[in-house]
């Protein structure tokens, strides 16, 4: 178990993505960036899929905890969301039905 | 620096992933359950914020890393996205579309303000690629992250009874749908009850993310 070479692999291809995206100055998340060249890299050969298989799989199976503390910054609007709460969530509940209804129905007219 | 914020997140959460082990409900949820406990303990003991993200922010700062290791499902499903490749193509461009517009439109239509609908408008990709492109277009990305929360406990409840309401019966259909409307929380849900379509919707999940990852900047300009 080497897992500081997992680790450097999928930091240093997150540092690339940032830096692509601060740099040419690009609207998308430097994180993604960093995924699509870390699939390219596999893809190529260029990243062998062991050395980076165990970490990257333990950071994704545990992500759940790493969305709390974004989430717990919610008190800092808790009065903009008092205000806004029957536009929210009707939205969210309309587009959620409506996506998967669309989604689902795309995916079986192709498939006839 | 204290460390209380992220000693206080990690029991917390494993506090409601121990009852959610023993008690599999929507209600359980050990990530929602977490910020509203976590939320109310800072409200009520007169804790700011910036204190709990003292060391909070370490946990937050791995989701970047986290993000890039979604590389790795996506590479090894790569036999399964060759052999659908237009039905899943389709169903994200069309899916995820609708996905941002229809949450876009009808807030406003219900006059939410310009900051909420800039959060709200990624709230179908995964937590993660959410908050990141929620900073990017100005919205707020705590709000962000609760929407997509939210979004996806809607389709660990609901999704696999409103597919059959829409009679929808095709296994890739059904996947896919589950992972662009709601993403990791809805694919937790429907791999339960069917393995194939759990897979599609982990992938229809992960391709969704950098799909609005690359089209919301720009179309979020032009709404």
């Amino acid at each position: 178990m080497r897992p500081y070479r997992g680790l450097a692999v999928i930091f240093g291809f997150y540092a690339l993505g940032e830096i692509v995206s601060s740099g040419l100055h690009l609207p998308v998340p430097g994180s993604v960036l960093g995924m699509l060249f870390l699939l390219f890299a596999l893809l190529s050969g260029a990243v062998k899929l062991e050395w980076v298989e165990n970490e990257a799989e333990f950071l994704v199976k545990n992500m759940s905890v790493l969305f709390i503390p974004p989430g717990v910054g919610i008190i800092l609007y808790l009065g903009l969301i008092r205000a806004q709460l029957v536009p929210v969530s009707v939205a969210l509940v309309l587009s959620f039905v409506i996506t998967l209804f669309v989604t689902a129905k795309t995916v079986e007219v192709l498939r006839r | 620096m204290n460390p209380y914020g992220i000693t206080l997140t990690l029991v917390v959460f494993y506090v409601f992933s121990e009852l959610h082990r023993r008690k599999k409900a929507v209600y359980t949820n050990p990530v929602l359950l977490s910020i509203v406990a976590i939320s109310l303990l800072l409200k009520l003991g007169g804790f700011s914020y910036g204190s709990y993200m003292e060391s909070a922010v370490f946990l937050k700062f791995l989701l970047g890393p986290a993000v890039v290791s979604l590389a790795i499902p996506v590479y090894k499903n790569r036999g399964l996205i060759a052999r659908y490749s237009r039905e899943i193509a389709a169903g994200i461009i069309v899916g995820g579309t609708t996905a941002m517009l229809t949450a876009y439109w009808i807030a406003k239509l219900l006059g939410a303000s310009g900051t909420v609908l800039r959060s709200i408008a990624p709230k179908s990709v995964t937590t993660a690629i959410a908050i990141g492109i929620s900073t990017k277009i100005g919205g707020i990305p705590a709000l962000t992250a609760v929407l997509v929360i939210t979004t996806g406990l809607l389709g660990n409840a609901f999704a696999p009874e409103l597919l059959n309401l829409f009679r929808v019966r095709d296994r890739i259909a059904r996947g896919l749908a589950t992972g662009v409307s709601s993403h990791g929380l809805g694919t937790a849900r429907i791999i339960i009850e069917d393995e194939l379509a759990g897979a599609v919707s982990g992938l229809g999940m992960a391709l969704n993310g950098v799909f609005t990852a690359l089209v919301l900047p720009y179309l979020i300009e032009v709404l």
